[in-house]
C-alpha cells in the first residue's frame, strides 16, 4: 500500500489518542479510587489521588478465613478453577457441535442453530430459582463443578456459532485427503482441523473464561461457604445495604480485571484472527 | 515402622476419632455484616462456641445484594441457616413463607420501639440486636450548636449556602431520607391499616423539601456519594445520614451527631424511620432450641455490650445501653436520643410496593415537574395499580388440556418429520453424536429451567400464596389494562423504548467499532498493539463499577461531563430530568462498554479481505469513502451480521446499565423491558408471576426478531 502523508498520520494518531483518552478516563478513575485511603466514591474530576496508597489492595488480598487460611488465595483459586473448567467444557462441547454443524447438513441442523441462538434470548430473571432447585437435586450446590457447568452452557451458543463460522473457512479437501489415508473422522478432526482452528479456539476459550470470570449473581445464589466463593462474589460483598466500601470495591475490580487484560494482551493476535473471520468466505 | 504397623496406627487413629466425643449439633448463622460489625460478631460466636461444647456454630457472611434471594431459595429446601440476622422490614413477606419463627420466650429488657418493630399481628418474631436510623451529622467547628427546630435549621443552612456550598445535604430524592419530613408534617405511608400516600401532611412535607432545593440550601441530584463528598470537602456542614456514614467520613474531619429538629409548623419531631436488625430463627431449622439459645445470648446484655463498645453498634438491649462506656459515647447517645422519636419502618407486606410511587413523587416535585398535591395524588393512584389484588383463580383443566394438545401435536409433527427424513438421518447419524453432548447440556441446564421459569407466568404470587390465573398476567400486560398505553409504565411504551435503545446502541457500536478497526488496520501505523489493548479495556472491567462511574460523570452539578461542557461555554445539562438526555446518558455508557467487541470482530473480518481489491479500486480513482462504501463494507457485512444479531440480543437485555445509570429516570421512562421485569419481581411486592410474564414476552419479541434476521441471512447467503 501507499505510504501515508504526514498529515494523515497525525490525524489518525490524534483520533486514536482522543478515543483512547475517553476509554481510559473512567478506568483511571477506578484505579484512583483503589489507590486512595478513603472508602468514599470519588467525584473529583481529577481521577488520580494526591497520596496514593496500596492499603485497599492489601486489605482485599489479605483476607483470612476463620481458621486463619488465606481466604483470598482460596477464592482466586476457585475463580481460576471455575473459569478453567468452563473454558474446557465450553470448548469441548462447542467445537464438536460447531464442527458437525459446519460439515454436515443433517436434518435439524438449522433448527439447532436457531435454538442455540434462542437461548441467548432467555431473560435471566426467570432462570435463577429453577437452576437452584436443579443443582440442589443433583447435589451440586456449593460445588464449583456445578457452577462451571451452568456457565459453560450459557457460553455454548456464542462459542458454537463462532466455531462453526471458523470451521466453514477451513477447506474440506484437507480432511478428505486425510480420510483417504485411512484416518477416522475423529482423528482427522483432532489432527487436521483443530490445529488449523487455533485462533478460533483461543477466542472461544477466552469468551467462556470471561463468562465465568465476571459472573456473580448465580455464584452468589449457589455458593454458601465463603471458601467456595469466586472473586466477583467477594467483590459484590463490598457493596452494602446503605454504604459501599468503594476503595476496596475498586481495588477488587482492578484485581479481577488484570488477568483478563493480561489474557487480552497475550492473545490479541489470535483474538483478532479468531472472531468469526470466516464469515466473509463462508 | 513396617507398612503393617503403620496401617494399624492409622486405623487406631481413625477409631480414636470415631470414639471421641462428637459435637452433637451444628447450627448455621447467616449475616450480611461487614467491617468491624462482622469482626465483633464472629468473635462473639467463637466465644459462644468454645463455651458450649455441645454445639458447633458455623457463621456465614453473605453479600447483602444476594442475601434475600438466597435465603428465600435455600431455606424452604432445607439448605438455609438455622438463624440469621436481617432487618425487620421484611417480616411481612417472611412470616407467610414460614421463614421466621415466633419468639418462644418473653423478651424483656429491650427498647420498646425495637420490640414494636418486630411485632407482626401481635406476635413477636426474633430478638432485636441493634437499630439504625437517620440523625443530623454536623461539623462542630462550623455549627456551634445543632438546630432544634426546622426554622433554625433553615437559618443555619442559609448562612452556609452559596456557590457550590450547601448548608444541608441529604439524599433528598430517596423516600427513606425524605421520611423524617413526611412524619414531621403529620403525614406517613399508612393511615390506620391502609396505604394513604396522598395524606395532606405528605404534600406539605414535599413543599418543604422543594423549598430547600429552590433556595439552594441542598444540592441538586443528591446521591449518597455526593453527600459524603460534600461533607468531606467542607462544602456542607450539616448532613442527614445514618450510622454507616461514620465509616465514610474523612479521618481529618471533625463531626458530631444530634437528633433531627422539630418541625415548627406542627410541633412534631422530624421522625426518621427505624430499622431494627434482628436475629431470627428460621422456621425450617431442625435445631430450633439451640438456635434460640444462641439468639438469646447474642441479643443479651453481655454480648450486646461487646457489640456496642467494640462494634460501635446502637444496641437494642437496655442494660447494655446503660453501661457508662456506651451511654457516655456522644455518637451512640445521639442515636439513642433519636430512637425515642424514630418510627419503626412498617413491617407490613404492603410497604414494599409503596417505595417506588413515593420515590417518583419526591423526584417529580424536586425537579419542579409537578405540584406536591398532584404528586402525592398520582403516587396513590400508582400504588393502587401496583398493589391491586391478583386476578381471580382459574380452573387449570382447560389450560392443561390445551397444553397437552399442543405438546402432543408438536411431538406428532416432530415424529412425522423424523420419519420422513429417516434415510437422511441415518446417513448423518454420526453428526448427531457430535452435537449430542452440547444439545443435552443445553436442554437440561438452559431450556429446562427456562420452561419451568416461564410456567410461573401462569400464576399470581402475593404474600407467599400462589394462585393459578391462566393467561391473565399476559392479558393485563398486553392489553394495557392497568396503565394507558402512552404511560411510561405500559408494556408498549417500554417496548418502544427498548427497541430504540437496542437500535441506537447497535448503530453506535458498529459505526465506532468499524471506524476504529479501519484506523487500526493501516499497515504503517505504529503502536498498533498498544492502541488495541487500550481500546478493549472497557470489555475487561466489570460493567457494574464502570456504570456507576459514568453515572457520577453525568451528575448535574459535579459531574465531569458538565464540567467539560461549561469549559466549552455550554450550559450544564440536567441529564436525568428529561427522557432524551437520560436516554443519551445510558447510551453513551453502553456504547463505551460495547464498541470493543464490534471493533474486534471487524478487525478479524478485515484480515480476510484481500488488500488487492481495494488497491484495484484505488487505481480506478475511487476515493477513500468510495473504496470503503463499495468494496470493504459489502465484504464486511456477512461477517458482522452474526455479531450484530448477538449484540442486539445482549443489548436488548442489558439490565445493569439502565438500572445503575438512569435507574429509569425520569418517571420510569428510560426503563427497558428487562428492568421492568426486575422491578415487578423485586420492588413491586414480589409479583413473580407478572415478572415471569414479562420475561416470556421479552423472549417472544426476540424470537420474532430472530426469525426476521434469519430470513435476512438466508437472503444474503443465496
Amino acid at each position: 500500500m501507499r505510504t501515508p502523508r504526514t498529515l494523515e498520520l497525525a490525524l489518525v494518531h490524534t483520533a486514536l489518542f482522543f478515543v483512547s483518552l475517553a476509554v481510559l478516563y473512567p478506568v483511571l478513575w477506578v484505579l484512583g479510587m483503589a489507590l486512595t485511603d478513603s472508602q468514599a466514591f470519588s467525584m473529583d474530576p481529577n481521577p488520580l489521588p494526591d497520596s496514593p496508597t496500596l492499603d485497599n489492595f492489601r486489605s482485599v488480598v489479605g483476607t483470612r478465613d476463620a481458621h486463619g487460611g488465606w481466604l483470598f488465595g482460596q477464592q482466586l483459586f476457585n475463580s481460576l478453577l471455575v473459569s478453567a473448567i468452563t473454558s474446557m467444557v465450553g470448548i469441548g462441547l462447542s467445537t464438536t457441535a460447531g464442527y458437525a454443524m459446519s460439515r454436515w447438513t443433517f436434518p435439524g441442523r438449522d433448527a439447532s442453530l436457531q435454538v442455540f441462538l434462542l437461548t441467548q434470548m432467555f431473560p435471566g430473571v426467570v432462570m435463577a430459582i429453577p437452576l437452584y432447585i436443579l443443582l440442589d437435586e443433583a447435589g451440586l450446590l456449593d460445588s464449583l463443578v456445578g457452577l462451571a457447568l451452568v456457565y459453560a452452557t450459557t457460553a455454548i451458543p456464542f462459542c458454537t456459532w463462532n466455531m462453526k463460522a471458523y470451521f466453514d473457512t477451513i477447506p474440506r479437501e484437507l480432511e478428505e485427503a486425510a480420510t483417504m489415508d485411512g484416518a477416522s473422522r475423529w482423528v482427522c478432526f483432532r489432527r487436521v482441523v483443530l490445529p488449523l482452528a487455533k485462533p478460533a479456539l483461543v477466542v472461544t476459550g477466552l469468551f467462556s473464561f470471561m463468562t465465568a470470570w465476571n459472573e456473580f449473581i448465580l455464584a452468589a445464589t449457589f455458593m454458601n461457604d465463603e471458601r467456595a466463593f469466586t472473586l466477583p462474589v467477594v467483590l459484590q460483598s463490598y457493596v452494602g445495604d446503605y454504604n459501599t466500601q468503594w476503595g476496596q470495591f475498586a481495588a477488587g475490580a482492578i484485581i479481577v480485571s488484570v488477568p483478563v487484560m493480561a489474557l487480552f494482551f497475550l492473545l490479541q493476535r489470535h483474538l483478532v484472527a479468531g472472531l468469526t473471520s470466516g464469515g466473509v468466505k463462508g | 515402622m513396617t507398612p503393617w504397623t503403620h496401617l494399624k496406627c492409622c486405623l487406631a487413629g481413625v477409631l480414636l476419632l470415631l470414639g471421641a466425643p462428637v459435637k452433637a449439633e451444628e447450627i448455621t448463622l447467616w449475616h450480611a455484616y461487614r467491617g468491624q460489625e462482622r469482626t465483633v460478631l464472629e468473635q462473639l460466636v467463637k466465644d459462644y462456641d468454645s463455651a458450649h461444647p455441645e454445639v458447633t456454630v458455623v457463621v456465614r457472611a453473605l453479600a447483602y445484594d444476594s442475601f434475600v434471594t438466597k435465603l428465600e431459595a435455600a431455606a424452604p429446601r432445607g439448605n438455609g441457616p438455622d438463624l440469621f440476622i436481617a432487618a425487620h422490614e421484611r417480616l411481612g413477606d417472611w412470616v407467610p413463607l414460614g421463614l421466621v419463627e415466633p419468639t418462644p420466650s418473653d423478651a424483656g429488657g429491650f427498647h420498646p420501639s425495637t420490640i414494636r418493630a418486630l411485632t407482626l399481628d401481635d406476635t413477636l418474631h426474633g430478638l432485636p440486636l441493634a437499630y439504625k436510623c437517620l440523625a443530623l451529622f454536623y461539623d462542630p467547628d462550623v455549627i456551634s450548636s445543632p438546630p432544634k427546630t426546622t426554622s433554625e435549621l433553615v437559618d443555619l443552612a442559609r448562612m452556609h449556602s452559596g456557590e457550590n456550598h450547601f448548608g444541608l445535604a441529604y439524599s433528598a430524592t430517596e423516600p427513606y431520607f425524605h421520611a423524617p419530613w413526611m412524619h414531621g408534617f403529620g403525614g406517613g405511608v399508612f393511615d390506620g391499616d391502609s396505604v394513604a400516600l396522598d395524606q395532606p401532611g405528605n404534600a406539605r412535607a414535599l413543599q418543604f423539601a422543594r423549598a430547600l432545593r429552590t433556595e439552594g440550601l441542598i444540592p441538586d441530584e443528591p446521591t449518597g456519594v455526593l453527600v459524603t463528598q460534600l461533607f468531606n470537602d467542607g462544602m456542607s456542614p450539616m448532613v442527614i445520614n445514618g450510622p454507616w456514614f461514620i465509616g465514610e467520613i474523612d479521618a481529618k474531619r471533625n463531626y458530631a451527631v444530634a437528633p433531627l429538629p422539630i418541625v415548627d409548623e406542627t410541633g412534631k419531631a422530624a421522625a426518621p424511620y427505624l430499622t431494627v436488625e434482628a436475629i431470627q430463627v428460621s422456621g425450617f431449622s431442625t435445631s430450633k432450641e439451640s438456635a434460640w439459645q444462641l439468639a438469646e445470648w447474642l441479643a443479651g446484655p453481655e454480648a450486646a455490650k461487646t457489640r456496642a463498645v467494640e462494634g460501635r453498634q446502637s444496641v437494642a438491649n437496655l442494660q447494655a445501653a446503660a453501661v457508662p462506656q456506651v451511654a457516655d459515647d456522644p455518637i451512640l447517645a445521639a442515636f439513642r436520643a433519636q430512637l425515642d422519636s424514630a418510627r419503626p419502618l412498617p413491617n407490613r407486606p404492603e410497604m414494599a410496593a409503596t417505595w417506588e410511587p413515593m420515590a417518583r413523587a419526591v423526584r417529580r416535585v424536586m425537579r419542579g415537574a409537578s405540584s406536591p398535591q398532584d404528586a402525592v395524588r398520582q403516587a396513590q393512584t400508582e400504588y393502587a395499580i401496583v398493589a391491586k389484588p391478583p386476578p381471580p383463580p382459574r380452573d387449570p383443566t382447560a389450560y392443561l388440556l390445551i397444553a397437552g394438545i399442543i405438546v402432543l401435536g408438536g411431538l406428532g409433527i416432530l415424529v412425522r418429520r423424523i420419519w420422513r427424513s429417516r434415510g437422511e438421518i441415518y446417513v448423518h447419524r454420526q453428526a448427531y453424536a457430535w452435537v449430542l453432548p452440547s444439545g443435552l447440556a443445553m436442554t437440561i441446564l438452559v431450556i429446562g429451567p427456562f420452561v419451568v421459569g416461564a410456567t410461573v407466568s401462569l400464576f399470581a404470587h402475593q404474600s407467599g400464596t400462589w394462585t393459578f390465573v391462566g393467561l391473565d398476567n399476559f392479558l393485563d400486560i398486553v392489553l394495557a389494562r392497568d396503565w394507558p398505553v402512552t404511560s411510561p409504565l405500559s408494556f408498549w411504551f417500554t417496548l418502544a423504548v427498548t427497541i430504540l435503545w437496542t437500535a441506537a446502541n447497535v448503530f453506535f457500536h458498529v459505526s465506532i467499532g468499524v471506524a476504529l478497526a479501519m484506523l487500526l488496520r493501516a499497515p504503517w501505523l505504529k503502536m498498533k498493539g498498544l492502541y488495541r489493548v487500550l481500546l478493549i479495556l472497557p470489555w475487561a472491567i466489570p460493567n457494574y463499577i464502570t456504570a456507576l462511574i459514568w453515572k457520577g460523570m453525568f451528575h448535574r452539578q459535579f459531574g465531569a461531563i458538565n464540567g467539560v461542557l461549561s469549559w466549552l461555554g455550554i450550559e450544564p445539562v440536567s441529564w436525568f430530568s428529561q427522557f432524551s438526555t437520560a436516554f443519551a446518558a445510558n447510551l453513551v455508557t453502553n456504547t463505551w462498554l460495547g464498541f470493543p467487541f464490534m471493533m474486534l470482530v471487524t478487525l478479524g473480518a478485515l484480515q480476510a479481505i484481500p488488500g488487492e481489491l481495494e488497491e484495484a479500486a484505488d487505481l480506478d480513482g475511487a476515493n477513500r469513502w468510495q473504496r470503503f462504501r463499495h468494496v470493504t463494507w459489502p465484504l464486511l457485512q456477512p461477517a458482522l451480521l452474526p455479531a450484530v444479531i448477538l449484540g442486539s440480543i445482549w443489548t436488548f437485555n442489558m439490565f445493569n446499565i439502565i438500572y445503575l445509570v438512569s435507574g429509569g429516570e425520569p418517571d420510569g421512562s428510560t426503563e427497558i423491558l428487562i428492568s421492568e421485569a426486575y422491578r415487578w419481581a423485586f420492588t413491586r411486592g414480589h409479583r413473580y408471576g407478572y415478572a415471569a410474564a414479562y420475561a416470556v414476552l421479552i423472549f417472544g419479541v426476540l424470537l420474532a426478531y430472530g426469525r426476521g434476521t434469519d430470513k435476512l441471512m438466508r437472503r444474503r447467503a443465496s
